[in-house]
C-alpha cells in the first residue's frame, strides 16, 4: 500500500481510536477517527452491531477505555446473549464495569406528542452513565429507530446535531450504526451528522457462498485502503484478511528441512526444502502428490517438528490407511500428538471462513509444516488473493506450507494451466507427470522452480512401493525417455553390455601381458649380447697396442742395427693409437 | 443539559387524598417548554379531573437515574401512571385535545 508511508504524518493531523478488530486498524491506519462519530453503515445481518460490539469489547479489554453500548433494537440480556456466543467474556467487562450495555426502548405506540420537545432524557442518560463510568467510547445501535418513532424530524435532526457535537465536546469516539438507504449511504441521512468516517458492511452471496464484505466509504482527515475487504465473524470476533495490506517483509530462513525422501532432498541440493517456504506438489490424478505430501509429512515428524495435515478429498482414516500401504506410518505420529489432521470438504463453508478455520487451528497447533492437500479444490485461480494472504500469513510465521495441485492431461508440456496462477506465488514446484512407453504408465517427477538453491534438472522416475517412495533415473533413448519395464530392459542390456566389455578388455591385457614378457626376454639377450661385443672390442685393443709396440720395438732394433735415427711416432700414428681403425691404416702405410 | 437548575428534587401538586389519576411529568429545569407543559397540563387536569388528580414533577438533573428506570426519552413528558395502563405523551402539551385524547383522560363537559 503506498499509503502505508504516509501514516505517520497523517496520525499528527488527525488521532486515531484503535479497534483491536483484526485488520481494521491496518485498513485504516491506526482505526476509527478519535473523539469523532463514525457511521456504520449495511443492510440487515451484514454485521453492523456484531462490529460496534467488538470496537468496545477490544477497546476494554487492549485499550483500558470503558465503552457504552446503547442499544435500541436489542434488550441488554439479547445482547449478552448474542456476544456470549461469539466466545467473549462479557459477564467480566460487565462486571468491572468496562462494558455498559443499555437499551433504550422505545415503543412507537406508547406516547403521544403532543407540541414542542427535545431529547434531553435520552441525553441526561447517555451524560450521566458516561460520567459515571468515565466511558470514552460509545456505539448507537441503531439510532434510526428515533426516525420510526417520532414524527416530529426537525425537531430530531436538530437534536442528532445537538448530540454529536455534545460527544465530541467530551472527547467520546462514537460508532453510529445505521440501515443502508437506496440512493443514500442511510435510509434516514444520518450522514449529514455522522460524516467524518463512514464505513460500508455488505454481505453478498455468490456461488451460493456468502462474504462479507466491509469498505471505508469516507474517512475525513486521513488516507485510507480503498477496497471492498472481506471479513468474516468468527468465534474470536470479526475479521478482515486485508489482502492488500499484507508486506512482503517476513524474515525468511535459511534452514532447510527434509522432504522426507532423500532423493528428493538430493535434487534440491542436497538437504530439501527451505524452512517457510511454500512448495507446489503438481500432477494429475492418482500420480503420488498425497504420497509425497505423506512421506513429508513423515519426515517432519520423524524430526520431533509438528506437521498440521489439511485434506480436503479424503477422510483421515483413508489417508491412513492409503500412506500405510506404502511404508509411512503416520498414525504414530497422530498418536504422539506431532501430526494432527483436518480433513473437511472445503465448499461446504466459504472460502473466506475456511482460511479462517485454517488460520485458528495453525495459531492453536503451532505446526512446522503444514499440508494443504489439494489446493485445487479451493479454485485456487479464482481465489488467488486468499491464497496469496494465506500463503503470507504461514510465510510470517516461518511455516513450510506444502501445496498439491490437480491439473487436467498427463502432466506434460502443456503442464500447470489451472496452476498459472498459484505458481507465482511459490518457491519450490515440483511436477509430477505420467511417462508412456511399452504399454505402460509409469510416474515421473520434476523440479520447475526452486527459489535461491541449485536443484536437480533432470526428470526421474518415482516407484511407489510398500517399502515407501524411491527414485530411479530415467534412460533417455533416442527419442523419449524409457520408465517401467522399458527402463529394466535398458538397464540389463546395459548390464551385458558392460560385462562383455570387461571380459574383453581382461582377455586384452593378457594379451599385453605376454607381449611384454617377450619383449622382456629379448631385451635381456640383446644385452647379453652387447656385454660379449664390448668386451670383444676391449680384447682387440689390448692385442692391438701390444702388435704396435713389438713393431715398434723391432724397429727400433734394427735402426741401431743400421746406426740410424730413431723414428718418432707421427700424429697419424698417435691418433692412431685412440683408433683402431685409423692406426691399422697409418701402420700399413708408414710399412 | 438544561440551562436551569431546580433546587427541588420532587413536586407534587395533589388537589385530593386519594386521587384517581396519578401523573407524572419529566422536566429538565425550567425551560420554556417544560414549564408550558406544566401550565399546560395543569390547566386540562383542573378542567377535566377537578380534585381527583396528583402532578408529580420530576427533574431529570435531580434524578438522573430515573431516565433509564421510565425510559424517559424526550423533555417533557407525561407519564400517567394510574389507572394502568399507563399512558406517555411528549411535547410541551400545547394542543389541549390531543393530551385528553393521549393520556386517555375523561373529558369533563
Amino acid at each position: 500500500m503506498i499509503t502505508a508511508n504516509r501514516k505517520k504524518t497523517s496520525v499528527k493531523f488527525l488521532q486515531k481510536c484503535p479497534t483491536g478488530i483484526t485488520g481494521f486498524d491496518q485498513i485504516t491506519l491506526g482505526g476509527l477517527p478519535k473523539s469523532r462519530a463514525t457511521l456504520v453503515c449495511g443492510g440487515a445481518g451484514s454485521g453492523k452491531s456484531m462490529f460496534g460490539l467488538e470496537f468496545l469489547i477490544r477497546g476494554a479489554v487492549h485499550y483500558n477505555e470503558p465503552g457504552l453500548f446503547i442499544a435500541f433494537e436489542e434488550t441488554d440480556l439479547e445482547l449478552t446473549q448474542n456476544i456470549a456466543s461469539l466466545g467473549f467474556d462479557v459477564d467480566d467487562l460487565i462486571a468491572r464495569n468496562k462494558l455498559v450495555l443499555d437499551h433504550v426502548q422505545i415503543d412507537r405506540t406508547e406516547f403521544k406528542e403532543i407540541g414542542v420537545y427535545n431529547l434531553d432524557g435520552l441525553f441526561i442518560r447517555l451524560a450521566t452513565t458516561i460520567e459515571k463510568y468515565k466511558i470514552k467510547r460509545v456505539v448507537l445501535d441503531t439510532l434510526e429507530v428515533l426516525f420510526g418513532c417520532l414524527n416530529n424530524e426537525t425537531i430530531l435532526r436538530g437534536e442528532l446535531q445537538r448530540l454529536f457535537r455534545w460527544f465530541k465536546s467530551k472527547d467520546i469516539t462514537v460508532l453510529v450504526t445505521a440501515e443502508q438507504g437506496a440512493n443514500t449511504f442511510t435510509r434516514y441521512g444520518l450522514e449529514e451528522y455522522v460524516a467524518d468516517c463512514v464505513i460500508f458492511l455488505d454481505n453478498r452471496v455468490e456461488n451460493q457462498i456468502s462474504t462479507r464484505r466491509l469498505r471505508i466509504a469516507k474517512y475525513r482527515g486521513s488516507s485510507h485502503g480503498c477496497n471492498e475487504y472481506p471479513f468474516i465473524i468468527t468465534a474470536h470476533g470479526i475479521e478482515i484478511t486485508a489482502i492488500t495490506s499484507i508486506l512482503l517483509d517476513y524474515k525468511i530462513s535459511n534452514k532447510h528441512i527434509t522432504t522426507g525422501i532423500d532423493q528428493l532432498d538430493t535434487m534440491l541440493g542436497g538437504s530439501g526444502f527451505y524452512a517457510g517456504s511454500s512448495i507446489l506438489i503438481s500432477g494429475p490424478a492418482g500420480v503420488g502428490k498425497s504420497s509425497i505430501a505423506a512421506a513429508f509429512a513423515n519426515g517432519t515428524c520423524k524430526r520431533g517438528e509438528k506437521c498440521l495435515y489439511f485434506a480436503f478429498e479424503e477422510s483421515v482414516d483413508q489417508i491412513l490407511r492409503n500412506t500405510g500401504s506404502i511404508g509411512l506410518k503416520l498414525e504414530q505420529w497422530v498418536n504422539k500428538n506431532l501430526l494432527k489432521f483436518h480433513a473437511i470438504i472445503p465448499n461446504s463453508t466459504g472460502l473466506a471462513a475456511l482460511f479462517a478455520e485454517v488460520k485458528q487451528l495453525t495459531e492453536d497447533f503451532k505446526p512446522n509444516i503444514v499440508i494443504i492437500d489439494p489446493i485445487t479444490c479451493l479454485k485456487a485461480a479464482e481465489h488467488l488473493d486468499e491464497i496469496q494472504n494465506i500463503i503470507a500469513f504461514f510465510k510470517n510465521r516461518n511455516i513450510t506450507m506444502m501445496f498439491t495441485s490437480s491439473i487436467s492431461g498427463e502432466g506434460t508440456t502443456e503442464f500447470a494451466n489451472n496452476d498459472e496462477g498459484v505458481s507465482s506465488l511459490i518457491d519450490t514446484y515440483i511436477l509430477l507427470q505420467y511417462l508412456y512407453g511399452e504399454g505402460e504408465r509409469n510416474r515421473g517427477i520434476n523440479i520447475l522452480k526452486s527459489r535461491g538453491m541449485a536443484h536437480s534438472n533432470q526428470l526421474r522416475e518415482v516407484i511407489i512401493t510398500n517399502k515407501g517412495i524411491n527414485f530411479q533415473d530415467v534412460y533417455i533413448g533416442t527419442d523419449k525417455v524409457l520408465a517401467g519395464s522399458a527402463r529394466l530392459v535398458q538397464a540389463s542390456n546395459l548390464e551385458i553390455d558392460n560385462s562383455n566389455r570387461e571380459s574383453d578388455i581382461k582377455h586384452k591385457e593378457r594379451e599385453l601381458e605376454i607381449t611384454r614378457k617377450i619383449l622382456e626376454g629379448e631385451i635381456t639377450a640383446l644385452h647379453a649380447k652387447l656385454e660379449d661385443a664390448k668386451e670383444e672390442e676391449v680384447h682387440l685393443n689390448r692385442q692391438k697396442d701390444h702388435i704396435y709396440n713389438l713393431i715398434k720395438k723391432s724397429r727400433n732394433e734394427i735402426s741401431k742395427i743400421r746406426m740410424a735415427d730413431i723414428t718418432k711416432p707421427s700424429k697419424h700414428t698417435l691418433r692412431g693409437t685412440k683408433n683402431g681403425k685409423s692406426k691399422k691404416h697409418k701402420e700399413k702405410e708408414s710399412y | 443539559m438544561g440551562n436551569l437548575k431546580n433546587t427541588k428534587k420532587k413536586n407534587h401538586i395533589k388537589k385530593a387524598p386519594h386521587s384517581a389519576y396519578v401523573l407524572r411529568l419529566y422536566v429538565v429545569g425550567k425551560t420554556p417548554n417544560c414549564l408550558s407543559a406544566l401550565t399546560n397540563l395543569k390547566k386540562i387536569c383542573d378542567a377535566h379531573l377537578p380534585l381527583n388528580y396528583e402532578i408529580e414533577i420530576i427533574d431529570l438533573l435531580q434524578l438522573p437515574e430515573l431516565a433509564k428506570d421510565d425510559q424517559i426519552l424526550a423533555i417533557p413528558t407525561v407519564i400517567r401512571r394510574f389507572p394502568k395502563p399507563t399512558r406517555k405523551a411528549i411535547g410541551d402539551l400545547s394542543n389541549l385535545e390531543e393530551v385528553l385524547h393521549g393520556l386517555d383522560l375523561p373529558i369533563n363537559k
